[in-house]
C-alpha cells in the first residue's frame, strides 16, 4: 500500500523540479533567519538567487554535528520561539546535546512521512500498534506514535523498560504491529521463551525496526521468532526523527522521503559528491523544515544510494543498509576498523548471541583488539576442543574481514550488557598522548 | 555404568568457581567428584552430583551455562596397577578416551571416563566386573 502516491511515485523530472523550488525557498529562509548560515553564504558570495535548481545544492556549505554543538542550544533555529511547538534533544555522550525545535508544520510533515513508512509496511486503521521506542527527548517514541495515530491504527505507547508488561499487552490486546530497536525485538523473543509464550500466542504481523544497525540474518531471526514481517525504519533527530526513509514490501533498500529530505553521498575525506551505487557519507538537506532547517547535514552514516526502480511502484530513491559510521571508525595498527564489520560477522554466525563488546588497548606499543562474544546455549560444548574450534572459527572470519587479528573471548551467557536503545559496544583503553 | 555429568562453562576470573560452589552450598548439594579443564580465557568445570536434575535447574536459575554429558563411571581397587589394567583393555578394544578423572576412597577408587564410544566402554566395564551402579 502507498500512503501518498502523488509524492512517493512522482516522476523524476517533477521531483527534481519540486526539490529545486523547495531548495530555493529553504536557502531564502536560512539566509534571512539564521545568522550562522547567512555568514557562511555571504563568505562564499552566495545569495538565495543563486540557488534555483536542485543541482545548485553543490554550491552550498555543509553543516556538521559540531556546528550544532557550537550553536547550542538554539542558535540554528530559523523560527521564532513562539512558532516552536515541540523540542527534542539527542543524547550528548560527547559535549552538548543536540536540541531540535519543531514548528507545527514540521510536526505535520513528520506525521506524514511516518504514515508513509507505516503504510508501506502494511499498517492500516485495523491494526493495534505498540511503540516500544523510548518516549521523551528521544524522537523514536513520539515520532512513530504520531504516525500510527495519523494512519488511524490504535497506538499503544508501551515505551521501553517493562518487558513483562509489554509481553502481556502483546498477547492480551492481540497487538498486530510493533516498533522498537532490532536488539530489543530479540530481547522480547528471549523473554517470550522464558515466559513460555510462543509466537502462536501473540498476533504480531508487522515490525518496524531501526535506531541501530542490523543485518539480514537478524531480520530472519526476528521474523522467525516473533512471527512477523520485519522492516527497516531510518531517521535521525537532527533531520526529523523516524520516517526519513523506510523499506517497502520488497525489503530491498529504504525509500527516502526525498520531497522533504534531499539525500547526497559524499566522500567523508574530500567532501566530493559520489555517484549512485558508491558508498560514502550520507548527507541530508531538510527541504521543507521551518523550525531548525539544515543545509547539507553530514549524518556520519555510511551507505549508498541505489540505482534503478523499485518493483513496488515508488519512484523515490532508496538507500542501502547503513554499513557503519564515519566517526566510530577505529584505527587499530593503522587499519580502519568499523564496529559494524565485526557486528556483521557475529550476526551471521548462529553460534553467538547478537551482542558483542570490543575492547581496544595498547600493550607494549602494539594495538590489541579483543572481541567479547556470548555463545548461544545450544552451542556450548563439554569439549574444550570444540569450544576452541568455535573461537577459532570466529577469529578466522574476523581476520578475513578486518585484515587484522582479533583476540576472541568467549563469555558466559548474559555477561555482556544488553540495551533497549543505542548501546555502547566499544571500550578504547588506549592512552594516547 | 553410564551416568550424567554436569559441565559448566566459566570465564577465567577471580571468584567464579566460588560462585558455583556457593550456589550448590545454598541448595544443600554435595559434589561427589569434580574436575576443571582450563584454557587461557575460559574453563569447564565438570561435576558429578547425586541429584542431576535439581542441580541443573539451580545452576541454570543462577545464570550458568550448563551442559549435560554422558560419561562412564567405574570403581576399581585402590592399588597400583588396577587402572593400568583397565585402560589397557579399553585400548585393545579401540576405545578412545577424550578425558578422565578419578578420586580414591581408601580401599577403592572411582573413575569417570568420557570415551568416544559410550556403549562399548560400558560393556567392557561390566565384563571386568567394575560396574559400580553409579557413584
Amino acid at each position: 500500500m502507498i500512503w501518498n502516491k502523488s509524492k512517493e511515485c512522482m516522476s523524476r523530472d517533477e521531483m527534481m523540479d519540486l526539490q529545486g523550488k523547495r531548495l530555493h525557498k529553504l536557502v531564502e529562509l536560512v539566509y534571512h533567519h539564521v545568522p550562522f548560515y547567512r555568514d557562511k553564504l555571504q563568505a562564499m558570495d552566495i545569495t538565495p538567487e543563486d540557488i534555483r535548481t536542485i543541482e545548485d545544492i553543490a554550491k552550498l556549505p555543509f553543516t556538521t554535528k559540531q556546528d550544532l554543538r557550537d550553536n547550542y542550544p538554539l542558535g540554528l533555529q530559523a523560527a521564532a520561539q513562539s512558532e516552536i511547538v515541540r523540542i527534542h534533544a539527542s543524547s550528548g555522550t560527547t559535549g552538548n546535546p543536540t536540541i531540535v525545535g519543531y514548528t507545527a508544520r514540521d510536526i505535520e510533515i513528520w506525521k506524514e512521512v511516518a504514515a508513509r513508512c507505516l503504510t508501506a509496511y502494511g499498517v492500516t486503521r485495523n491494526d493495534i500498534f505498540s511503540v516500544g521506542y523510548g518516549y521523551g527527548l528521544f524522537t523514536g517514541g513520539l515520532g512513530v506514535h504520531n504516525g500510527v495515530e495519523y494512519v488511524g491504527a490504535s497506538v499503544v505507547p508501551t515505551s521501553t523498560g517493562n518487558t513483562e508488561k509489554h509481553l502481556r499487552l502483546l498477547r492480551d490486546l492481540k497487538i498486530t504491529g510493533i516498533a522498537c530497536t532490532p536488539s530489543y525485538a530479540l530481547y522480547l523473543a528471549e523473554a517470550m521463551d522464558k515466559a513460555g509464550i510462543t509466537k502462536d500466542d501473540i498476533h504480531l504481523r508487522i515490525g518496524a525496526f531501526g535506531a541501530e544497525p542490523w543485518t539480514e540474518n537478524m531480520r530472519k531471526e526476528i521474523e522467525e521468532r516473533l512471527g512477523l514481517q520485519a522492516y527497516n525504519i531510518y531517521g535521525l533527530s537532527e533531520i526529523m526523527g523516524p520516517g526519513v526513509s523506510y523499506e517497502c514490501e520488497c525489503k530491498d533498500g529504504s525509500h527516502i522521503c526525498e520531497d522533504h529530505f534531499y539525500p547526497e553521498i559524499i566522500n567523508p575525506d574530500t567532501l566530493e559528491p559520489l555517484g549512485r551505487g558508491q558508498t560514502g557519507e550520507l548527507v541530508f538537506t531538510t527541504l521543507t523544515k521551518t523550525g531548525m532547517p539544515l543545509l547539507r547535514y553530514r549524518t556520519k552514516d555510511l551507505t549508498s544510494l541505489m540505482e534503478g526502480d523499485c518493483p513496488c511502484g515508488r519512484t523515490s530513491v532508496r538507500m542501502t543498509r547503513i554499513i557503519g559510521r564515519s566517526d566510530d571508525m577505529l584505527i587499530i595498527r593503522g587499519i580502519n576498523v568499523f564496529p559494524s564489520q565485526v557486528e556483521s560477522v557475529i550476526l551471521d554466525m548462529p553460534e553467538f548471541e547478537p551482542r558483542y563488546m570490543l575492547v581496544v588497548d595498547r600493550v607494549n606499543n602494539l594495538d590489541t583488539l579483543q572481541v567479547q562474544v556470548e555463545v548461544r546455549k545450544d552451542y556450548f560444548s563439554d569439549e574444550i576442543g570444540a569450544m576452541l574450534q568455535l573461537k577459532k572459527k570466529l577469529a578466522d572470519r574476523l581476520k578475513s574481514i578486518l585484515s587484522i587479528s582479533a583476540d576472541v573471548r568467549l563469555m558466559e551467557p548474559n555477561s555482556i550488557p544488553r540495551s533497549e536503545g543505542k548501546s555502547v559496544r566499544i571500550v578504547d583503553k588506549r592512552q594516547l598522548l | 555404568m553410564i551416568i550424567k555429568q554436569i559441565s559448566i562453562f566459566l570465564e577465567n576470573r577471580k571468584g567464579r568457581i566460588n560462585e558455583v560452589t556457593k550456589v550448590l552450598a545454598d541448595n544443600g548439594i554435595n559434589m561427589e567428584a569434580f574436575c576443571i579443564a582450563e584454557t587461557s580465557d575460559f574453563g569447564l568445570m565438570r561435576l558429578i552430583v547425586p541429584d542431576v536434575d535439581r542441580t541443573v535447574s539451580v545452576l541454570r536459575e543462577a545464570g550458568f551455562a550448563v551442559i549435560l554429558t554422558d560419561v562412564v563411571s567405574l570403581t576399581c581397587r585402590n592399588v597400583a596397577g588396577s587402572l593400568a589394567s583397565v585402560l589397557e583393555i579399553l585400548a585393545e578394544r579401540g576405545i578412545f578416551i577424550e578425558y578422565m578423572y578419578a578420586f580414591s576412597r581408601r580401599e577403592t577408587a572411582d573413575v569417570i571416563i568420557k570415551p568416544d564410544n559410550l556403549d562399548d566402554c560400558e560393556k567392557v566395564i561390566v565384563e571386568l566386573g567394575l560396574d559400580n551402579q553409579g557413584v
